[in-house]
């Protein structure tokens, strides 16, 4: 690996130094490989699957509801983002419709885990680069969205709270009033991030011309979310291919042309004012009753009271339960928004109660594979403010 | 979802101006295009849909690998296409058999398929022409099987 060759600084070979895949600053099992000449980053090889678990593999195992419980443990930062896309691809291959409280609903609560995903990445990318202090902050704001996540699913994270249809559960009495608090406390928690951050001397000297990428090379190497749209894209999958009635919602979307962290920094903070919009016009927008699931004999289970007392009810209920409902044979590839850029769920039926196959298109995947261009050419130091800024998760990295 | 005949919608029309042999199929299925392509076409085809100025389809958002057995040609393997400009996705199709599992790599067409085929190499043992850097990716650089091949058991080995 070391090349015997005449480096910019006169030494007579570069340097591999591994980082990783234990570091705090990997934000998970990474491992990066790093050729140095002096602090300079000659090349840069990042390699993962340090937490590949086989979850694609264990999806054809498993039947289509079951499949759910997995999807949370790919981008574990953002858990309802995975169950939406994944059920968003199963209702397409079944030709489902989905009620619109039930839509209304996700929408709202998908814009909340983009909140929480944000902050996660903030704190950490803040507190790499020394800022510690904003990561307790986070953490903080992160907390009472958790609280929320655990009263309506009864899961703080792994919440599998979207169903094929619909809802899992019923949301209960005083859910919106616990939002409400949320997203009045919330706009002046952010001024308070921006307030530390934004202006800061040393802030801008770690990210401003730091981790570059051109709107080309973004395009090129299939970066997506805000990387792309800090590099002068202004792609935003809710906006192009609108899906659960997100074209029933007003939002913009932040882009940014520097293309650098700190362009990325502001595209980040930016989205989190426009989710609390979304969210603002959610909340008055859900009906108070209604279904939270669709109505679909035989693949939507009926309900226990119904069960209880009807033939027919009980019959659907032990065939869903027992073998499961099978799509018809053919494929579908469903995207959405997730807070790291476009989640995409492959989703192939042989006519089967288990899909025959589940791919995930993992953002971080993608993106992280553009790091060498963010890091080559600069200091070591710039390797963490670039990883960070690329905002990876590597449960959907490596799955 | 319309029902609308594929021969209409205009990626189809313009490949078969190009060349009328590089369709084999052309299937709709719950609003989305899938083009099957013979494998010598796949490369060609692409280059031809990324750098055409009606259809620009410069995004690669994906490559799937996907495992047919017992049924051959046994790999399927789905380019998923986007044309941010036109607002259209496309699946571009590849089918290989178990007994010359090569397809050319799209690397020089769109850089980022670079990892993307390396999983595919990873986990289904198809192997790409002209890559870089074709290595494992997901598993250990010295396992030993294709993981997500139907013939490969979903508790694994040590």
């Amino acid at each position: 690996m070391t090349a015997t060759v005449q480096t910019p600084t006169g030494a007579a070979q570069t340097m591999v130094l591994n980082m990783g895949p234990q570091h705090p600053s990997t934000h998970g099992v990474l491992r990066v490989v790093l050729e140095l000449d002096g602090e300079t980053v000659v090349h840069a090889r990042p390699e993962i699957g340090y937490l590949h678990t086989g979850i694609e593999k264990s999806c054809e195992a498993k039947t289509y509801s079951q499949a759910i419980t997995l999807t949370d443990r790919l981008d574990y930062l953002a858990p309802l983002s995975n169950n939406l896309c994944y059920c968003l691809a199963v209702e397409k291959l079944l030709g489902l419709e989905v009620p619109k409280r039930a839509q209304y609903i996700r929408v709202l609560l998908t814009e909340l885990t983009r909140i929480g995903s944000h902050l996660v990445w903030l704190g950490t990318h803040a507190i790499d680069l020394g800022a510690m202090s904003v990561f307790l902050y986070c953490f903080r704001e992160r907390e009472e969205i958790l609280k929320i996540l655990e009263m309506v699913s009864g899961q703080r994270m792994m919440t599998s709270y979207f169903r094929i249809g619909g809802l899992a559960l019923e949301p209960p009495p005083g859910w919106l009033e616990a939002i409400e608090s949320f997203v009045k406390m919330f706009p002046s928690r952010i001024q308070e991030y921006e307030d530390l951050l934004t202006r800061n001397r040393i802030w801008l000297a770690r990210t401003q011309g730091v981790g570059v990428l051109s709107a080309e090379d973004a395009i090129a190497w299939g970066v997506s979310g805000p990387s792309l749209r800090g590099s002068g894209v202004a792609y935003d999958v809710r906006k192009f291919f609108p899906y659960s009635s997100y074209d029933e919602f007003e939002f913009d979307v932040p882009t940014r042309t520097e293309g650098d962290c700190y362009a990325r920094y502001l595209c980040r903070v930016a989205e989190l004012r426009e989710s609390l919009k979304i969210i603002r016009q959610a909340m008055p927008k859900i009906p108070r009753e209604g279904p939270i699931r669709s109505e679909a004999p035989g693949i939507v289970p009926p309900e226990r009271e119904k069960m209880k007392t009807e033939m027919e009810a009980l019959i659907y209920h032990f065939k869903i339960f027992t073998e499961g409902f099978s799509p018809p044979p053919g494929e579908v590839y469903q995207t959405i928004e997730s807070p790291r850029g476009e989640l995409g769920f492959f989703v192939a039926s042989d006519g089967s109660p288990k899909p025959w196959r589940v791919k995930v298109r993992a953002p971080s995947f993608v993106n992280l594979q553009a790091l060498p261009k963010l890091v080559e050419g600069r200091l070591i130091a710039d390797v963490v403010a670039c990883i960070g800024t690329t905002d990876i998760v590597l449960g959907e990295t490596d799955r | 979802m319309e029902i609308q005949d594929p021969e209409h919608i205009p990626v189809v029309r313009k490949l078969r101006e190009w060349d009328p042999q590089a369709i084999a199929e052309a299937q709709l299925f719950r609003g989305e295009l899938t083009l099957v392509l013979p494998r010598e076409d796949l490369r060609r085809a692409g280059e031809f849909v990324r750098s055409d100025p009606e259809l620009q389809f410069t995004f690669l958002s994906d490559v799937t690998g996907m495992d047919r057995f017992p049924v051959e040609p046994r790999f399927e393997i789905n380019y998923h296409l986007l044309s941010m400009s036109r607002r259209e996705r496309l699946r571009l199709k590849v089918r290989v058999f178990g007994s010359d599992p090569v397809v050319e790599s799209v690397t020089s067409v769109w850089p980022t398929a670079n990892w993307h085929e390396r999983e595919v190499f990873d986990l289904f043992g198809v192997r790409f022409e002209g890559h870089p850097d074709l290595r494992r990716i997901l598993m250990p650089e010295d396992w030993e099987g294709h993981p997500l091949r139907k013939d490969y058991s979903v508790e694994g080995y040590r």
